[in-house]
């Protein structure tokens, strides 16, 4: 009898960009009806390597097997038509096409259009593995979860038994994690080859079968995930023994710095981003805020800093550590009046590269971003910010050829080390960040938590918005949930259970939102 | 079928394209004299099979056109200086990605009121004062063309592309029709103030455009400072980058805007005025000469850089003089010499895709190693 192959072989692939060795000779396999977690910290080159099975990138060298058979996958749609189906992390979908109507672009060129037909063949993969898709419903009012079920629904239309899912839960709330993870399952007792990239540890121990890790684009090893413990796992990804804990110093005499009364910011189609949100921020204390994303954190932190334009009627007031009780109105205050008014707000944006920074340019001269107009020379001076650069590359470890060089060509770990340096060096008396380590490795993550951690110690009212619950819980005092641009709640972070929160952020609790 | 599977690539694409990274300053060089020695080549190759010219001859009439002797020399410098003008005017509203191709308008209507001011004013105003007139009189006439589009879009984000290329048109029905009243009874406006010679540029070393020269000069230096070093030129970085980062920042995004656009208007209405007053002496709706365009290859080429503008101007100026040049000696039509440069100037455009990237050709990189 021969031997059983394997879905999918990889030998010996390696793959550089320039002078970056992404991928380094890395072998590897995965069985039919087997989840595998591929797990690497940021440019560990496991999305690179997905990518060359699903036809996006070619490997420089080495092979690639299918059922054992060499195969050569020049693009995505060569991949599909090996089976190999991946669901990226930006959907590649038409907003105002139907599921159904979405799914028939995913048809072969030669076969006739006929709705119908889909209809009933995407149908019966949804009853067979449980997915809930409503298949009328049009792409752009679908939420992010119900386009991430549709891209499976699709690529399975398509015949994918291969699945690649490229950190498919970063988007979703525990809950729709967790039913994304019940399909799975039904995946594999079908017999599908699924792997599934992601750093998040828990997920890993969660769903998969089998880890795989990649360090610095070479294959470190497997483990059988039933073998497997959260700190075995970070040691092999990170190279080295990391702590697992976030500290959370108590809170030291907190003294109001920041009090937003009916901050409403209208949106485009009339519905307010953010309604009639209220809270206090405290110095020496962390303000978790949490919400899916897109439910008005951004609206809510932008326009504290100036950014956006709030319905009058609002009050944001900042108690400057030194000015006894008469607030300063931040309501209408222009990012520069704010900071000519000595107002120390320091602010680490959601994108970074697109707003916290400027990417065609180095570290020195991104350090000078607020402070390059001080005094009255006309030219810019480059010293103090070089000195600040400096420093900033030997404290918080920022791996960089030069300080010239562009910051958009740094690892996202180093672009984020680079923003909140400039953030922190600004010394702040009010902190906001905006998911400060979405999309960062589990070192840098910590170093994150951590420095946090001590600008709260020095008394810095900091507000974090932040995506993981754990993380949250952990670190933060108390978490403000926001749902539907509004407040749906502020916690204590240290008897707040996980369940409440997620329930929180999908569902607006009667009485309190009004409040 | 063992020998299949321990060659599976065979079936690797022929020729792949990698990104290349590190490139050092002599390789770049390297690759673009490469990259003009061959276009000389396949140029030799045109002029032999298609015109029977022997191509070393053609070329040394090329090359002629520019350094044959000291007036040549100097009309190559005239040339250049207006285009760079022109280009260093451009450099800082592109590289806030503001697309101003409204250069040829700005030139001309700068060029315009410098006309006016000059025949108005030549018999009132000693020399001095009518020439600072004239180029304050150009310089704002400029601004205010670069003006108008900038302030539309920062009040109602109109699309300063079609605005800017739209105020051409209306530059050059103004000029015309100025050129039309000025004439009056003549066939032709002819050169103004021929009998005074009131607001010519003074002759330096036998040219009255020795002082374009020199302005130019003086613009190159302080464009490529002022982008650099100034905080202006810095703000002028960060919204061209992002305007959100910009706001981020504090800076005011509109107002950095229409600086930057008076600035590129006036700059180019002070090319106009130059061409006025130490070229042409006398004004058309052919004074800006296409410059206004391209000067937009020359500032984006040069990635705003004013002194490899200087040397991309210089090229451009070289090989339109050198077409010039083989058309009248060999009696070829325009087109002949428009081929051969064409071929050069694709050349040294295409070399910039080796600079950036590099084929990977089937099989050879694992031999290579």
């Amino acid at each position: 009898m021969p031997k059983r192959q394997p879905a999918i072989r990889l030998e010996h692939i390696t793959k550089t960009f320039g002078s970056v060795v992404a991928n380094r000779d890395i072998s590897m396999e995965v069985d039919r009806g087997e989840i595998l977690a591929l797990l690497g910290e940021n440019g560990s080159g496991k999305t690179t390597l997905m990518n060359m099975i699903a036809g996006i990138y070619y490997p420089d060298e080495g092979h690639i097997f299918l059922d054992g058979e060499p195969v050569d996958i020049r693009s995505p749609r060569d991949a599909l038509a090996h089976g190999v189906g991946m669901i990226h992390q930006h959907f590649k979908l038409v907003d105002v096409f139907s599921a159904a109507e979405n799914i028939a672009l995913a048809m072969g060129e030669d076969e006739k259009f006929d709705l119908r037909r889909v209809r009933q063949q995407a149908r019966a993969i949804c009853e067979k593995y449980d997915f809930a898709l409503d298949l009328e419903q049009k792409v752009y009012e679908m939420s992010v979860s119900q386009k991430q079920t549709l891209e499976i629904v699709k690529v399975l239309y398509r015949g994918a038994d291969i699945l690649i899912l490229d950190e498919p839960t970063a988007v979703l709330t525990p809950q729709e994690a967790e039913r994304l993870f019940v399909v799975l399952r039904n995946m594999r007792a079908d017999g599908k080859a699924i792997i599934i990239i992601t750093h998040k540890l828990h997920e890993v121990l969660a769903i998969s079968d089998r880890v795989a890790i990649l360090r610095k684009g070479e294959y470190v090893g497997d483990v059988a995930t039933k073998d497997a413990t959260e700190s075995a796992l970070t040691e092999m990804m990170v190279g080295e023994k990391v702590a697992l804990d976030i500290r959370r110093t108590p809170p030291k005499d907190p003294v109001c710095r920041l009090r937003v009364r009916d901050l409403t910011v209208p949106g485009p189609e009339g519905v307010p981003l953010l309604q009639n949100a209220s809270f206090e921020a405290y110095g020496g204390e962390i303000l978790g805020i949490a919400g899916i994303s897109g439910n008005g954190q951004r609206e809510l932190l932008e326009s504290i800093a100036g950014l956006q334009a709030p319905a009058p009627g609002a009050r944001i007031e900042y108690f400057p550590p030194d000015g006894g009780d008469t607030p300063v109105e931040l309501l209408g205050k222009s990012p520069r009046a704010i900071r000519e008014a000595g107002i120390h707000l320091s602010f680490v944006p959601e994108d970074r590269l697109g707003m916290g920074l400027v990417g065609s340019m180095g570290m020195t001269d991104n350090m000078m971003l607020k402070s390059y107009g001080a005094g009255a020379s006309p030219l810019v001076d480059r010293r103090a910010p070089h000195e600040l650069a400096e420093e900033v590359r030997a404290s918080l470890g920022v791996v960089t050829p030069g300080l010239e060089t562009p910051v958009s060509q740094l690892s996202g770990g180093n672009v984020q080390k680079v923003l909140v340096g400039r953030e922190l060096a600004a010394d702040p008396v009010v902190l906001m960040t905006a998911y400060a380590v979405r999309g960062l490795d589990i070192n840098t993550s910590y170093t994150i938590y951590r420095l946090l951690d001590e600008q709260k110690q020095r008394g810095v009212a900091v507000l974090y918005v932040g995506e993981e619950l754990d993380v949250l819980l952990e670190l933060c005092d108390r978490i403000l949930v926001l749902c539907g641009g509004r407040v749906n709640g502020i916690l204590d972070a240290r008897t707040a259970t996980k369940e409440e929160i997620g329930l929180r952020m999908t569902r607006l609790v009667e009485g309190e939102a009004k409040a | 079928m063992s020998g299949h599977l321990s060659h599976p690539a065979g079936a690797e694409p022929l020729v792949r394209i990698a990104r290349r990274e590190g490139v050092g300053f002599w390789q770049k060089v390297l690759v673009r004299a490469a990259a003009v020695l061959l276009a000389l080549v396949v140029d030799a190759l045109f002029l032999f099979f298609v015109t029977g010219l022997n191509p070393l001859r053609v070329y040394g009439v090329m090359w002629g056109g520019t350094f044959a002797n000291f007036t040549r020399f100097s009309w190559m410098l005239r040339d250049l200086s207006s285009l760079l003008c022109v280009g260093i005017a451009l450099a800082p509203a592109f590289k806030m990605r503001f697309w101003n191709v409204g250069g040829e308008g700005q030139i001309l209507i700068g060029g315009l009121v410098a006309a006016l001011v000059m025949v108005q004013l030549g018999s009132s105003l000693p020399a001095p004062l009518l020439i600072l007139a004239m180029g304050l009189g150009a310089v704002a006439a400029g601004a205010l063309w670069g003006f108008v589009p900038a302030w539309f879009k920062a009040r109602w984000n109109t699309n300063e592309t079609l605005f800017t290329l739209m105020m051409n048109y209306v530059a050059t029905s103004i000029v015309a029709c100025a050129v039309n009243i000025m004439r009056g009874k003549n066939s032709a406006l002819g050169t103004l103030n021929r009998a005074s010679r009131a607001g010519w540029f003074p002759a330096i070393f036998g040219q009255r455009y020795t002082i374009n020269i020199i302005v130019v000069l003086v613009l190159t230096f302080a464009m490529y400072a002022y982008l650099r070093w100034s905080k202006h030129g810095y703000e002028i970085s960060v919204v061209g980058e992002s305007e959100n980062t910009a706001r981020y920042a504090g800076i005011n995004v509109r107002k950095v805007m229409l600086r930057t656009m008076l600035l590129s208007g006036g700059i180019c209405g002070l090319c106009g005025f130059m061409l006025v007053a130490g070229r042409d002496q006398t004004i058309s709706t052919a004074t800006a000469g296409g410059r206004g365009f391209t000067a937009i290859i020359v500032a984006w080429l040069a990635k705003f850089n004013t002194f490899y503008m200087a040397l991309i101007s210089f090229l451009l100026v070289f090989l339109e003089r050198g077409a010039s040049e083989i058309a009248s000696a060999y009696s070829l039509n325009e087109y002949g010499a428009d081929i051969i440069t064409g071929v050069i100037l694709f050349f040294i455009l295409g070399s910039e895709f080796f600079i950036n990237y590099r084929l990977i050709i089937r099989g050879i990189h694992k031999e290579g190693r």
